[in-house]
């Protein structure tokens, strides 16, 4: 909402600064955005012409000789309204205008000494295009005739102009007076009433117009008035004025009334030519399926039945409460208005302009639902200018056809203890009943607080806390004190889930690992890349994605992870070590869809930061692996690895993730990505390895081992273990599990470890040597070399009976 | 034989060779090499001088004496070089490494942004009783909008460009626009008193430039008991500002509008100048209470609710949101 200043002060005084009534409004809600200042030009003053001559060598310009102020300048003037004894506005040498020839608006130029047709033109007389304020340049502005020779333009013609971001609730606002109310309870200076009185000589109005509301629901009231043998021509200069500075086009009189009643109160009104409605008769009805109506706008409009019109007994004419029809427009030629000021519901007014993408100043208002009691004060302001400006006699009363009167709330309790409950400190009556008294709300005092009557132009106050509001607003956020929240805490509830993430990402991080956040939302087709399981259950899709590529939400996260480690592979040189952690969503098809939390993580490039004495060898599944081993031992988990086959993964390279412990509970897959698979991201790196864990399984397996022994101090044996290596020959294919497996049959043997595996020379073909670290150590003595030998024996031989292994000779 | 002058002369080489060799054993650095050098070997030396000062011998004494300085010329130059490397070798002893190389570092990982914001602000209510509760991403309209006070006719229900859910059984379903539905949920299934803070994704039907995405992260808060007011909502707040941007920093609460709070609340801090929106907040609307089954006569609270994202752009200088869930790691790697 744009608020010039001058239209301000004609219905409120106040003294302070802009700047601090800018500071204010906003702190009481009505947020001004910026100060805009027009008609202040450096180098521009009043002017005195004090002679005109012609200009010898061109019969349509003039030498003008102009005072202004600090001396006496010569200038050439092309305004045919040019007269001596003018005051006029002079722009000297060095000024900056508007361009008046420029089609691109704002386009400025700086005044120069300049030669026109033989003689020097010191100076600038200027019109209102040249300064910026008004569309006009066929002749020069001239001014009134009391101003002083040389005093800045700006002091004459400046006018500074308010933005206001209003918020949805104040439609009130959507008024200049609504933003003059709030003035008025800031700084505690009356407000003045734009005048509402006429004397109406012409005959009854029921003679002259009717009105029906067929659909009551939709308009809660509609009161209209008519005046008779009004002179149709264009606005006087400070009505055109006042819209022009809102940045609305003039039209002609009656329009321009209506409009600058909406900009004043807040009320859309409408006027038809009488002449062209047929009977004389208004008729409120939701127009017929297919019906058409040409707006002001000239568009044909195919309208619908949840459309509400204004309609005669023979057509619509209107589009209610957001743009009229040309067949019943204001013309010329129009002698006879009648003048519509109506209330029509909200929400139907919303959706009819938003499916005809038509968003007119009469819907913004509108649609926020505004009160039946400001359509009569509409209608009556309106009637008095159309009467001051454009003649004509009115109608004796006004017609009034209100199927919702009673029906709302008309006043509020406020009791005075509400006001210390809410806001936390009590406040004099005298201040309540002032602050909410400027702002136009009537109070009735008793013993504990107030009966408070809602103003008319308020639709948004229903509870004594909208009262509290008003007077914490107006009395300034600032001024209330400040506590710290004191009372008894709630009791601490678990959130396992929560939590589990929580640990998850830390260990992942903690890994080595950079957490990436992705869009929720993907498309079937780019998910479909990873070769989802096809008992995975339906995306759900959104009715109105943002784009092709957000379309359904996302069942899986390895879609985002593979995009990421694409995404970087072009740009990142070092190790890509990427997880990403939250909810996939899977729809059952009934109510709200399940939200699983996932982890998945990725690696890629290489292994290590380029580095002198690290590795350049590419990540592979071990990364993958040892991220999980880490994740899990952080949450006390024992996972067991499984060869296992998922589309997603290569064959053979892919191991499920289980818990022993919990009934061999799936909990995630590892491994490296498909050639396929990853050929559809484009990656540019040979190998991805991924692992994908779903946290809601891992939290049933955290739960159902209540007497998890993760945590727990456990008695650490003091006597010395021996540890001793073993070289082995095997088969290929024979895994280090089935090693440490055998080893560890044996309780004396604490750990076993396999450090390294070699095939090649000095090896059988089909064969490979692997060494084995292994800690004996007995939890009551201490073993002698003998008794390790022997158990060294044992564990060899049975591993030569299960997998045929040899010592390495 | 030499005559006695001559012996006198050689003697003078001879002694000259002793003073420098013990002078040469004596210097250490470089700096000290280099001044004996200078002192003895030099243009100016005194080995120089005494091989001018030859001439005033006879020529066969010349010849012996000149002979006599010139090898002990060369011995100490000799004696000098390993000087020289010795006292190069006293600086690197015998198993140096080239401590320049850069060390092993373990490979570090990180939180995104985001993450660390969220972890930053919650942790903070924490602190003052909140505790952290989440809620589902996909909602229903009852949680989003109804029970929040937001009833389809009224004029807010615009602020939330909202994405539908297309679904064949229900017309209901939508992706949450803020985490307040949350608030609704917690109060359903709870009684007083409640703190409660609620990080969480939330999407919103608007385009994407510098400053907007379709899918950002909220913060939301609630608070509700008996006697809670407005004056502590403030107090809370302030708490927060202090300790997420200083304690110097200024914090404004001016009046605004939310649907589910009566009075309202825009929190700005001021930054560069200006004043920055960070916060949305206010007393818990009446109908939001009794929406959730609680007697607004006998309770009352304040909610509020961030954006961490914004948040982090104002601290960490970052341009642009879209970055976030870029996934980049020349962006991710800055944090």
């Amino acid at each position: 909402m744009k608020v010039p200043i001058s239209w301000l002060r004609e219905y409120i005084d106040f003294d302070m600064s802009l700047e601090d009534l800018a500071h204010r409004l906003t702190m009481g809600g009505n947020e001004v955005e910026a100060i805009v200042r027009t008609g202040w030009i450096d180098n521009v003053v009043v002017g005195h012409v004090q002679a005109v001559a012609q200009h010898p060598d061109a019969d349509r310009l003039r030498l003008v000789t102009v005072d202004h102020g600090s001396g006496v300048a010569e200038v050439v003037c092309g305004a045919p309204n040019v007269a001596d004894g003018q005051k006029i506005v002079y722009a000297s040498i060095g000024a900056v205008l508007q361009d008046p020839y420029s089609d691109e608006p704002g386009k400025t130029r700086k005044l120069k000494r300049s030669k026109i047709r033989g003689v020097v033109s010191e100076g600038m007389v200027c019109s209102v295009r040249e300064l910026g304020i008004g569309e006009d340049h066929d002749g020069i502005l001239v001014l009134d005739e009391t101003v002083e020779v040389g005093t800045p333009i700006g002091e004459v013609l400046g006018e500074s102009v308010l933005d206001i971001e209003l918020t949805p609730n104040r439609p009130d606002c959507l008024g200049v007076v609504g933003i003059a109310r709030d003035v008025s309870a800031i700084t505690g200076n009356a407000l003045r009433h734009p005048d509402v009185e006429y004397e109406a000589k012409g005959p009854d109005v029921n003679t002259l117009a009717s009105v029906e509301i067929a659909e009551p629901d939709l308009c809660s009231r509609y009161t209209a008035t008519v005046i008779q043998g009004v002179e149709i021509g264009p606005s006087p200069q400070w009505l055109q004025d006042r819209l022009v500075a809102l940045g609305e086009r003039p039209i002609n009189n009656i329009v321009d009334i209506t409009n600058f009643v909406m900009f004043e109160l807040g009320q859309p009104l409408h006027a038809f030519d009488r002449d062209k409605v047929v009977d004389h008769k208004i008729i409120v009805r939701r127009a017929s399926d297919g019906e058409q109506l040409v707006t002001l706008d000239d568009n044909q409009r195919k309208l619908n039945s949840e459309m509400l019109v204004i309609a005669d007994p023979e057509r619509s004419i209107g589009l209610a409460g957001v743009m009229g029809g040309t067949n019943s427009e204001i013309s010329e030629s129009t002698t006879d208005v009648i003048l519509e000021s109506a209330t029509f519901e909200g929400v139907n007014n919303r959706r009819t302009a938003h499916a005809l993408e038509l968003n007119s100043q009469a819907t913004l208002r509108f649609e926020k639902s505004l009160r039946p009691g400001l359509s009569e004060v509409g209608l009556r302001r309106a009637t008095k200018l159309i009467q001051e400006i454009a003649g004509g006699t009115i109608a004796s009363g006004i017609i009034d056809v209100f199927p919702g009167k009673g029906a709302e709330q008309e006043t509020v309790r406020l009791d005075n203890a509400v006001i210390k409950r809410v806001l936390g400190v009590a406040f004099d009556s005298e201040i309540v009943e002032s602050t909410l008294g400027n702002l136009g709300f009537k109070l009735a005092a008793d013993d504990h607080g107030w009966d408070v009557s809602i103003p008319y132009w308020r639709p948004d106050i229903s509870i004594p806390e909208d009262m509290v509001e008003e007077i914490a607003r107006i009395v300034g956020y600032d001024n209330i004190p400040t506590t710290t929240l004191s009372g008894r805490p709630p009791q601490w509830q678990p959130q396992p889930a929560l939590e589990l993430r929580n640990k998850v990402i830390d260990s992942l991080v903690q890994a080595g690992m950079r957490e990436t956040i992705s869009y929720s939302a993907t498309t079937d087709d780019g998910e479909a890349r990873v070769e989802l399981p096809a008992d995975t259950p339906c995306g759900i899709k959104l009715q109105n994605p943002i784009s092709a590529e957000h379309a359904v939400m996302r069942r899986t996260l390895r879609e985002a992870v593979l995009n990421t480690v694409s995404r970087n592979s072009r740009t990142w040189r070092g190790p890509i070590a990427i997880f990403e952690t939250g909810r996939v969503f899977l729809d059952y098809g009934e109510g709200l869809p399940e939200e699983r939390q996932m982890a998945v993580g990725a690696f890629a490039g290489p292994k290590n930061e380029l580095h002198w004495d690290a590795s350049t060898a590419e990540s592979d599944f071990y990364d993958a692996k040892g991220a999980v081993e880490l994740l899990l031992d952080d949450l006390g988990i024992e996972p067991t690895f499984e060869i296992a086959e998922d589309a997603t993964f290569e064959p053979g390279r892919t191991a499920v993730i289980k818990v022993a412990s919990a009934n061999h509970t799936v909990i995630g897959v590892v491994g490296e990505v498909a050639s396929g698979v990853l050929a559809k991201f484009d990656a540019e790196v040979e190998k991805v390895a991924m692992f994908e864990l779903d946290l809601a399984a891992i939290l049933k397996v955290i739960g159902d081992s209540q007497a998890a022994d993760s945590g727990k101090f456990k008695e650490f044996v003091r006597l010395p273990a021996s540890h001793r290596d073993l070289s082995l020959i095997v088969d290929t294919g024979v895994t280090s599990g089935q090693i440490v497996e055998i080893a560890q049959r044996n309780r004396i043997i604490t750990s076993a470890t396999v450090f390294d595996i070699f095939e090649g020379k000095g090896v059988p073909d089909g064969k490979m040597a692997v060494a084995v670290r292994m800690v004996y150590q007995s939890p009551n003595k201490t073993l002698t070399a003998d008794q390790v030998g022997k158990i060294e024996q044992q564990i060899l031989k049975q591993l030569s009976k299960e997998l045929g292994a040899e010592l390495r000779g | 034989m030499p005559n006695s002058q001559d012996t006198k002369a050689v003697d003078s080489v001879e002694e000259l060779k002793l003073a420098a060799t013990s002078a040469l054993n004596a210097a250490e650095t470089n700096e000290q090499l280099e001044a004996w050098r200078v002192d003895f070997m030099g243009r100016k030396g005194r080995l120089t001088g005494l091989l001018r000062g030859l001439g005033s011998l006879a020529i066969e004494d010349r010849k012996i004496v000149g002979a006599a300085a010139n090898r002990v010329r060369a011995e100490l130059e000799d004696m000098f070089e390993d000087r020289v490397q010795a006292a190069r070798s006293s600086q690197a002893p015998v198993g140096s490494i080239d401590i320049t190389l850069p060390g092993r570092k373990p490979a570090t990982g990180g939180l995104h942004p985001s993450t660390q914001m969220i972890r930053e602000i919650t942790q903070t209510f924490n602190e003052m009783g909140f505790q952290t509760v989440e809620g589902p991403e996909v909602e229903l309209e009852r949680y989003n909008f109804d029970m929040l006070n937001i009833p389809e006719t009224h004029p807010a229900r615009d602020m939330f460009d909202t994405f539908w859910v297309d679904s064949e059984t229900n017309d209901d379903i939508l992706l949450r626009t803020h985490t307040s539905p949350v608030q609704a949920r917690v109060m359903e299934t709870n009684d007083p008193p409640i703190r409660v803070v609620v990080p969480g994704k939330c999407y919103r039907y608007e385009a994407t430039d510098a400053t907007h995405e379709w899918q950002f992260n909220q913060i939301e808060g609630l608070a509700v008991d008996e006697g809670i007011t407005f004056a502590d909502l403030k107090g809370t707040l302030y708490e927060f500002a202090r300790r997420i941007f200083g304690p110097n920093q200024k914090v404004r609460f001016r009046c605004d509008f939310f649907p589910f709070v009566e009075p309202g609340v825009d929190m700005s801090i001021e930054w560069k100048g200006d004043w920055l929106e960070i916060m949305g907040a206010g007393m818990v609307h009446p109908r939001v209470l009794e929406n959730a089954g609680y007697d607004s006569t006998k309770y009352t609270g304040f909610a509020f609710g961030m954006g961490p994202e914004r948040i982090s752009m104002l601290k960490n200088e970052i341009t642009d949101i879209r970055h976030f869930f870029s996934n980049d790691l020349r962006f991710l790697t800055q944090f």
